[in-house]
């Protein structure tokens, strides 16, 4: 079943994108993350111009973390004040990212500077994960203490710094200030990739802020779905490159991939759940690395000139 | 595909000095894009006449029928290993390249015509692509960007060459089908037909024919560029809409 798509000007298999669309959001569901990086470069393999891919995608990680969010509100596991703060730091830390990527683009880097940074993101991020998991695996299996639960006054340094904030929700009181500098960082990652940054900040409010699992995705969420609010308008003011038949299919297929998936995610046992969010983010920077590192089959790629008017 | 080839309208002029008049009529010159397009196929149907002066020629006619889709700025890069990695690092402009060719032929073009006549008038996908002014020349070899160029189109299927596509119904009536794969962009379409006799062109037409987006299609394109914010708006506000509704779907817990 074929529906031509008005913005990419190609015609698509309806059902074949509805699946991507419950695939991808499964996985968002469930590990709390946006789950652009895995559906910009599916959407591309398709044939879909690249800048209609990373625009479209936006509109079903909006639909997907709309509804983790009213999920999260109303099992009250959403840190609406953390939320905020990482909100505003993920702004100025777009507008960062944005000033970089025109940089990298006038050095003619581009392309350089975005595979580069996915790779040493997702190995940095997936591997320390992984290591994590595999200590706590062992830990639990020697019958061994598990890792030491927090208790009150064991913080790390840097949350003793100035300006320290109380954020109930999340059993967490410190200085803002490296809450701030980690959404200035998500959000110029994010910027620069075409992504909302989810899989760094999941780990980063599990690993270094021990904020509790459930509080995290909830959190994550909200923090995704203010920022591709934005990217979403913008891409379309911009870059008119948001296909809003293509964006509806994938609005339908990933809001009932969500759903199972945050079920899905409830029902893991915490260690399993920081497992495979490692493996799976290794994998996607194993696969680009791979993409730098091995002989291209076909040597030569073609490409529209961009021109600014 | 409509026919409506039965009303050949005239369309070619003869040279003076050349006694055959060439005739082309397109199936279609308006094809229209809407929600199940998967690509369409036009008919080119064409008839040589000749006035009563001229004598039979012995070995017949033949054609070669030339499609250029909406122009591009297409860029060619080519990767190259740097220490363990491999990066673009060449690559070649192609400031003018249609964005589909297609060239159909009655016979093999290298029997048609000579070499240096299908350089000089650009006849076959490699005379088109092998021209001079076809790259951003940079003064150095640019062979493979070129090969490469082909190879990439081709496999898309939007550059092919047929080289038994025109078909004569009698010594003097030929058509052709133009089959337009479906991510072919939307946009004007030349078609080139030259006639020739004992290796050289005796007439030439150019007709055209459009590739345009309707109904629903067409408003949506059209919102998109005249109502960027409204769009973009829109689109955000159906999206928090569909996560609302399946968080009312599936509340459970």
């Amino acid at each position: 079943m074929q529906i031509y798509l008005p913005i990419a000007e190609m015609p698509v298999n309806v059902l074949l994108i509805l699946a991507m669309g419950a695939a991808v959001g499964f996985i968002s569901g469930m590990f709390g993350i946006g789950g652009g990086f895995l559906m910009t470069p599916l959407l591309i393999f398709l044939g879909i111009p690249p800048a209609v891919a990373v625009a479209t995608q936006t509109a079903q990680i909006v639909a997907s973390s709309t509804t983790s969010v009213l999920g999260a509100v109303r099992r009250n596991a959403l840190d609406l004040k953390l939320g905020s703060v990482m909100v505003f730091g993920g702004l100025i830390g777009s507008v960062l990212g944005v000033w970089f990527f025109a940089a990298a683009r006038r050095a003619g880097q581009l392309d350089l500077v975005i595979v580069v940074s996915y790779v040493t993101l997702f190995m940095v991020v997936g591997g320390l994960m992984l290591k994590e998991s595999v200590r706590e695996f062992w830990t639990n299996r020697n019958g061994g203490p598990t890792r030491p639960r927090r208790r009150g006054g064991q913080h790390a340094p840097y949350l003793f710094w100035p300006l320290r904030m109380r954020f109930y929700r999340s059993k967490l009181y410190g200085s803002v200030i490296p809450i701030l500098g980690l959404a200035l960082f998500i959000g110029f990652a994010g910027a620069l990739l075409g992504i909302g940054g989810g899989f760094i900040m999941v780990p980063a409010l599990l690993y270094i802020f021990r904020v509790p699992t459930t509080v995290v995705v909830g959190t994550s969420q909200f923090q995704i779905i203010c920022t591709t609010l934005v990217a979403l308008v913008l891409h379309a003011v911009a870059n008119q490159a948001v296909d809003i038949v293509l964006a509806l299919l994938l609005i339908v297929g990933g809001v009932f991939g969500a759903q199972f998936g945050a079920r899905a995610g409830r029902n893991l046992k915490a260690d399993l759940f920081r497992f495979l969010l490692a493996v799976l983010l290794l994998a996607v920077g194993l696969r680009f690395a791979l993409e730098l590192t091995v002989k291209p089959e076909e040597r030569f790629s073609i490409a529209v000139q961009e021109t600014r008017p | 595909m409509r026919i409506a080839a039965a009303l050949l309208i005239l369309l070619g002029l003869a040279t003076p000095s050349i006694a055959e008049t060439l005739i082309t009529s397109l199936s279609n010159h308006r094809v229209l894009i809407n929600s199940n397009y998967t690509g369409t196929s036009i008919a080119i149907f064409g008839a040589i006449e000749r006035d009563a002066q001229t004598v039979a020629r012995a070995s017949g006619y033949d054609v070669v029928v030339t499609v250029r889709g909406p122009r591009q700025f297409l860029v060619v890069r080519e990767k190259s290993r740097v220490g363990p990695v491999w990066l673009n690092r060449e690559q070649q402009k192609f400031p003018m390249a249609p964005a589909y060719l297609n060239v159909l032929a009655s016979r093999p073009i290298s029997e048609i015509t000579t070499d240096a006549l299908r350089q000089r008038q650009k006849i076959g996908l490699h005379a088109i692509i092998d021209a001079p002014d076809f790259t951003n020349d940079r003064g150095q070899s640019d062979e493979r960007f070129r090969d490469a160029f082909l190879r990439l189109k081709a496999r898309e299927g939007l550059y092919l060459e047929d080289e038994r596509g025109a078909t004569f119904l009698t010594p003097n009536i030929f058509r052709a089908s133009i089959s337009l794969p479906a991510i072919a962009p939307p946009g004007g379409y030349d078609v080139e037909v030259a006639l020739f006799a004992d290796t050289v062109i005796l007439a030439r037409t150019l007709t055209h024919f459009e590739l345009v987006k309707t109904g629903f299609e067409q408003r949506v394109g059209e919102a998109a560029r005249d109502w960027r914010l409204i769009y973009g708006l829109f689109t955000a506000l159906i999206a928090v809409f569909f996560g609302w509704t399946a968080s009312v779907i599936f509340r459970r817990d």
